[in-house]
């Protein structure tokens, strides 16, 4: 049959043009104001509907410069700086600075006070990582509930830490050389008391969290990193042990006075979202019993300052790089002296910044949905990532 | 006429409908009021917290405060939307909930208008809600809108499908019981199916379908689990993103009319509504306390929920209603006309839908079991004593950032 055009032209056969079905990507913003961001961190995605195919990470807008004021002020001065970066777990973060400032320095300090300051720093581990469960909870999609539940816990562990040192975020507590002033006189039981309460409360989210099915079904093989990739991207803390690889600096770089103390280290199998969470729930536990240890051991008394302080701290001439392990991962402090009373460098190497970094392959090939539950896995806090 | 009935005048139908539709109306409105108070306070004490306290009594005028705060909000409209699209979404998106209440019987005597196909009328309108949604995510002009919006679409076409093939189920039961003491033709209206559930409530001869029915519904009302169309952490509230004041109260309107409804329909298909256990003799006051006492306590659940669930990724939701719910609804089906095609006992119906839940709860466990791999829940653990950890070869990985 011959097929003609209006202007009468032949057509010899009908031309089929063949062609797949186009789709458009889509570049969606997830932050830097976004209720899954956990701060302000910025995430370009870019999206073919539901599907990941390319993941741009911001970071910078917290950048306060906080390396740079540290080293124009006094040793002791700049303290207060380390509270603000990783404000979740202030303690451990003013314990590795006032660590690096006395083995540069060479000061010793009494044994009751690096007691206190172990004491508060698990606790603070553990007010981190309630946090972790309840942001996580929200990121995966309880309505609240995860939210209020571990909120009642580290109000507690607050309250303690508002009755040592009189603060409950930005604490300010731990000195050159040991602490600011003694603990309150009931110190060690108000621990123990609290202690329960966190116990129960680890049992709590335990059951709402860990064997709900939609819960596991969110989480298993999610995000998934080899332990390859993970000490690669210089992954520490949780997100490491939960690929596979038992790293934990209280033991593998003992600093303080964790050789006294009999304790394990949880381990994942599949460096998957849901191995985080149980890594960082069994670390609670043993937290736990870190702290239950401490608390007998403790002395009742004793200085919790040298005796002979100098006035102004002018190390010697050198450099030290301190390290300890934050409930994010390796929380490091490179220290520069020039032998005068300021530091000539400060660098803070902060995990938060090197386990987001892992954060791209993660995401990319999944589902918008666990592009957010991963990254609320990685337990960011930006104040720490951009410094 | 019920309300000839009180009032002992007689008024032309049309009057007596527009009664009845006003009546409804308000009847819903102050029922979302109610219903968000009650979620606000179940939550709450769900969550370790009080809820509102400080608005009236025990925080009972939250609600109201919190309408007139909706309604003296400036309604703000992206000017970048598409104008009619984004105004009308609100009324296309509530109108059909309220639409659906026509066939709905509060008592045996109480609703619209009995409609013998009833059912099909129900699902039809309430299929109508849908493109108030797409109209509002599409309209806005906002990403996480359509995200939501298209979510929402995927969302209500597969769960509309089990559940439509679960009244088909429950039509057939309800036909071939009429069909022995009353009128089989009128087996697609709800107040006969509440009418023949004097003895025996639905759910025990459909217990499938009622599981099948309640998660369509929590999937039709986008309550967790499968709330990912307006989940909160991803598309920061779906396709009502863009909206305020009035306009975004519609949505809450519709969406609390819409929970209201869907546990009635629950409640009157499978629970027996204003009949079981009492009969249809009790009195119209008996009738409609029963209806109230069934749905709050269904609500009670259906709140519940949004406590203690997290949220599904919606290619797990889309496989759940096509691999698992939609396979069980069509076997439902076929086992429901096999059996009353040879008349068997409403008692071999019940067993064989019994037999299919156990299998569906059976399936979604191994499901699960599987997921969760061997010895999942507890990870092993090293005792915390020095030693040298040798790092494994490491190729570097490409760097994110750009």
């Amino acid at each position: 049959m011959v097929q003609r055009t209006f202007e009468g032209e032949v057509l010899t056969e009908p031309v089929v043009v063949e062609r797949e079905f186009e789709t458009v990507d889509m570049n969606i913003n997830i932050g830097p104001q976004h209720p899954a961001t956990h701060g302000v961190f910025r995430m370009v995605l870019t999206v073919d509907g539901e599907i990941v195919k390319d993941a741009i990470p911001y970071i910078g807008y917290m950048h306060r410069g906080g390396e740079k004021l540290s080293e124009n002020l006094d040793y002791r001065g700049a303290l207060g700086y380390q509270d603000r970066t990783d404000y979740l777990a202030a303690f451990n973060s003013e314990w590795v600075y006032v660590n690096a400032v006395e083995r540069l320095a060479g000061v010793e300090i009494p044994e009751r006070a690096e007691y206190v300051r172990l004491i508060l720093a698990e606790f603070n581990r553990l007010l981190s990582h309630f946090m972790f469960m309840g942001a996580f909870g929200t990121d995966v999609g309880y309505f609240g509930t995860a939210f209020t539940w571990t909120f009642k816990e580290r109000e507690r562990i607050q309250d303690l830490f508002e009755a040592v040192c009189g603060d409950r975020i930005m604490y300010n507590y731990f000195r050159v050389g040991g602490l600011a002033w003694d603990p309150h006189e009931t110190f060690v039981e108000d621990s123990h008391w609290v202690l329960d309460q966190v116990e129960t409360g680890i049992g709590d989210v335990d059951e709402l969290m860990t064997d709900n099915e939609v819960f596991v079904a969110r989480c298993r093989d999610v995000g998934v990193m080899s332990a390859e990739d993970a000490i690669s991207f210089g992954v520490t803390g949780p997100m490491l042990r939960a690929s596979g690889v038992p790293f934990d600096l209280r033991v593998d770089e003992p600093y303080s006075i964790y050789d006294r103390f009999h304790w394990e280290i949880p381990v994942g199998e599949r460096g998957d979202v849901y191995d985080r969470y149980l890594v960082r729930l069994e670390e609670m536990r043993q937290s736990v019993t870190i702290l239950r240890q401490a608390l007998d051991q403790m002395p009742t008394s004793g200085p919790i300052m040298p005796e002979r302080m100098p006035a102004r701290l002018r190390p010697e001439p050198g450099e030290i790089y301190m390290r300890q392990e934050n409930p994010r991962g390796e929380y490091g402090i490179y220290m520069v002296s020039d032998g005068t009373d300021q530091p000539w460098r400060v660098k803070m190497r902060s995990p938060c910044f090197h386990n987001l970094s892992s954060l791209k392959p993660q995401v990319i090939g999944g589902y918008l949905a666990d592009a957010v539950v991963a990254l609320g896995s990685i337990d960011i806090v930006l104040c720490e990532v951009d410094r | 006429m019920v309300l000839s009935e009180f009032a002992g005048v007689s008024m032309p139908d049309w009057i007596d409908a527009l009664l009845r539709v006003v009546f409804i109306v308000a009847l819903m409105t102050i029922n979302a009021f109610a219903l968000i108070y009650l979620e606000r306070k179940i939550l709450a004490r769900l969550q370790a917290r009080v809820g509102p306290t400080r608005t009236g009594p025990i925080g009972t005028l939250q609600s109201i405060a919190d309408a007139l705060k909706l309604v003296t909000k400036e309604d703000v409209r992206p000017i970048t939307a598409d104008r009619w699209a984004f105004e009308l979404a609100p009324y296309m998106a509530f109108v059909p909930v309220f639409l659906v209440f026509v066939p709905i019987p509060f008592t045996e005597t109480w609703f619209i208008r009995d409609l013998n196909l009833g059912l099909l009328y129900v699902f039809g309108v309430l299929g109508l809600n849908i493109v108030g949604v797409v109209m509002a995510a599409w309209g806005s002009d906002n990403k996480y809108a359509l995200l939501g919006g298209v979510r929402a679409a995927a969302q209500a076409i597969s769960y509309e499908i089990p559940m439509l093939l679960i009244i088909v189920a429950v039509v057939m039961v309800a036909a071939g019981r009429l069909a022995v003491d009353g009128d089989a033709s009128m087996a697609g209206s709800i107040n006969a199916i509440v009418g023949d559930q004097t003895t025996t409530p639905y759910i025990l001869l459909q217990p499938l379908g009622f599981v099948i029915f309640m998660i369509g519904a929590l999937a039709e009302l986008h309550r967790p689990p499968f709330d990912m169309p307006i989940a909160e952490s991803e598309v920061v509230g779906g396709y009502f993103v863009e909206y305020s004041g009035m306009r975004w109260g519609l949505f809450f309107l519709a969406e609390y009319t819409a929970l209201f409804l869907m546990v009635m329909l629950a409640s009157s298909i499978f629970l027996g509504g204003w009949n079981w256990p009492f009969g249809a003799d009790v009195g119209l006051g008996l009738q409609i306390v029963l209806t109230l006492v069934k749905t709050s306590v269904m609500i009670v659940l259906v709140i519940g929920s949004r406590a203690l669930f997290p949220r599904l990724r919606i290619d797990q939701l889309m496989a759940f209603s096509w691999k698992v719910l939609l396979p069980f609804a069509i076997v439902q089906v076929i086992a429901n006309g096999i059996i009353l095609a040879y008349g068997g006992a409403d008692w071999v119906v019940g067993l064989v839908s019994f037999a299919l839940l156990a299998a569906l709860f059976g399936l979604i466990y191994q499901l699960m079991r599987q997921r969760k791999g061997e010895g999942a829940r507890t990870v092993s653990t090293t005792p915390a004593t020095p030693r040298v950890i040798t790092a494994p070869d490491v190729t570097p990985v490409e760097a994110g950032g750009d």
